[in-house]
């Protein structure tokens, strides 16, 4: 093992120049990946605080029962798609428009804004046909006048996220097969540079596990540097936007560790396949 | 130790190499495998390391019969196995102890034993001096006995030689001969294809001769299980 690793790392020796540029194309790719992952990142809390607002008004009738109102309340509370409900009575609604509405403040007369039940959904109930449902609930009580919730809105909403998961997804395993097929080609040329190496090991009896543990490790290794190096130039990208354009956020460290493993792993199964393929035509 | 039944081997892109051949090689034993070039001499060698496999009938080497022997055991049969090209096949950029170390490091050898080992097969050779040469630096003979060290080094029972003086002027070749011949005194047995028929006459060793791919002679097959007589003489 200590010799596969001694010879693992000779190749960055051994050719400084093409361990370099595999380096910095793993980085690239993994640049690339880091920086949509980054869009995707932002674009998910900004919908998800957009989607926080997703919410279905229900009007109530003119001398409805506060009691009927309140047991609707707790009723509606307990729906599963439902993250909270509030009720805004019509002293609320009209305290509500003259604080939003200064300008407007004589118009505002007490018994013209109706009260009014507004439900908020949780997280995993703010596509269309879940909002349709809750909608459709609370209109089947008879003190409910009117249902108001923004159908295209959320659908439009719903759409785009799926879109940018969908893209993301794409690009994202793009850019994971580009950056294999990159490592599998360099790892490809070195073992190509040491086929007569390979081919002695083979006569004295080494075993494959053997030939392949130094590319495998050369794989790996280069995948992290190439991961290293793609977090940090995300990173300095993200601190750009942020001083010059926008404040966003960043990936957590998990998520970053996560990414400079995917690297490795990216190199050492590119590696594999490499080695295994020509492991397997020599034989 | 070796023993071929009814061999057959066709190539992916062709006709056959080999057809119907049938040898036994005892323990101790020194063999040459000559004929023209094409005779399939290379194809019998490569049954023997197993980097081929027979189309028809069964190779058994050093107890382990071609018909079961899985990928996973091959290396451990050529660590039993010494094996010697016309080519050398020597690591240009290590020395020549180095070239011999290698075949030890890479089948796990602990770093400890490996020195000493390198330098008994090297003194063993002739070659203890030039230890630190690398091949570009020694002669062809020289560049041949290192590869017979690195085949030593793992203590083998048997030598595979695919025409080992083939790239050898007459004294060299004269050199190497003598110390297969004297391997062989140890008991180590040797196969060794060649198509230098002085060399095979003037030895009296045990002769397998093919042609086309056919065994069409071999001096020993009646007395299969004695080592070949000459080997004192020469040795
Ligand atoms: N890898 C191969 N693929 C196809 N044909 C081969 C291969 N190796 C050898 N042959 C053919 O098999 C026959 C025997 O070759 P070989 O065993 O190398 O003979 P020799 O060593 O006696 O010169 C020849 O006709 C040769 O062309
Ligand atoms: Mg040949």
């Amino acid at each position: 093992m200590n010799l596969a690793v001694r010879e693992g790392l000779l190749s960055f020796r051994r050719a400084p120049t093409l361990s370099a540029l595999s380096v910095t194309t793993i980085a690239f790719s993994l640049f690339a990946f880091g920086l949509f992952g980054l869009v995707a990142l932002n674009l998910r809390q900004a919908l998800d605080q957009v989607g926080d607002r997703v919410e279905i008004r229900g009007f109530i009738a003119d001398g409805t029962a506060p009691e009927a109102m309140s047991v609707a309340v707790e009723d509606i509370q307990q729906f599963p798609e439902v993250a909270g409900v509030t009720l805004v009575t019509q002293a609320q609604a009209l305290e509500r428009a003259r604080r939003e509405l200064g300008e407007f403040e004589d118009v505002f007369e007490p018994g013209l804004l109706p009260a009014s039940i507004e439900v908020r959904l949780g997280e995993g109930a703010r596509s269309p046909a879940a909002v349709r449902a809750v909608a459709t609930r609370l209109a089947a009580y008879d003190f409910i006048d009117d249902i108001r919730y923004g159908e295209e809105w959320v659908a439009k909403l719903y759409r785009l996220r799926t879109i940018a998961t969908a893209v993301g997804l794409a690009l994202g395993l793009t850019f994971a097969l580009v950056s294999m097929i990159i490592i599998g080609s360099t790892i490809r040329m070195a073992v190509l540079a040491r086929a007569k190496e390979i081919q002695i090991m083979r006569l004295v009896g080494a075993t494959d596990g053997f030939i392949r543990a130094p590319f495998l490790i050369e794989g790996g290794v280069k995948g992290l540097l190439g991961g290293v190096v793609a977090l940090a130039l995300t990173g300095a990208t993200y601190l750009a936007i942020g001083r010059f354009v926008v404040q966003a956020a960043f990936f957590g460290p998990l998520l970053a560790i996560a990414g400079i493993l995917a690297g490795g792993a990216l190199g050492v199964l590119a590696s594999a396949i490499a080695v295994g393929r020509h492991l397997r035509e020599v034989r | 130790m070796i023993r071929f039944t009814r061999v057959a081997k066709t190539y992916a892109s062709g006709l056959p190499a080999i057809e119907d051949v049938s040898f036994h090689l005892t323990r101790g034993e020194f063999a040459f495998l000559t004929g023209p070039s094409g005779a399939g001499k290379s194809t019998v060698l490569k049954l023997c390391y197993v980097e081929e496999r027979p189309s028809g009938g069964e190779v058994r080497l050093l107890g382990q019969s071609s018909v079961l022997l899985t990928a996973r055991k091959i290396p451990t049969l050529r660590r039993r196995l010494g094996i010697v090209f016309q080519d050398f096949r020597l690591l240009p950029d290590r020395t020549a102890a180095e070239n011999v170390a290698f075949a030890l490091e890479v089948t796990g050898a602990s770093a400890a034993t490996i020195g000493p080992k390198v330098l008994r097969v090297l003194d063993k050779v002739g070659l203890k001096a030039k230890a630190d040469s690398r091949p570009h630096e020694l002669s062809g003979g020289e560049q041949q006995r290192v590869a017979i060290a690195r085949a030593l080094v793992n203590d083998p029972l048997l030598i595979l030689a695919d025409e080992p003086t083939g790239n050898l002027d007459e004294r060299s070749t004269r050199g190497v001969f003598d110390l297969l011949q004297q391997i062989n005194a140890g008991g180590t047995t040797v196969l060794m294809a060649t198509h230098d028929l002085q060399l095979v006459r003037a030895s009296g060793l045990r002769t397998l001769e093919m042609q086309r791919g056919r065994l069409v002679f071999d001096s020993g097959a009646g007395r299969a299980g004695t080592p070949a007589a000459g080997t004192e003489e020469l040795a």
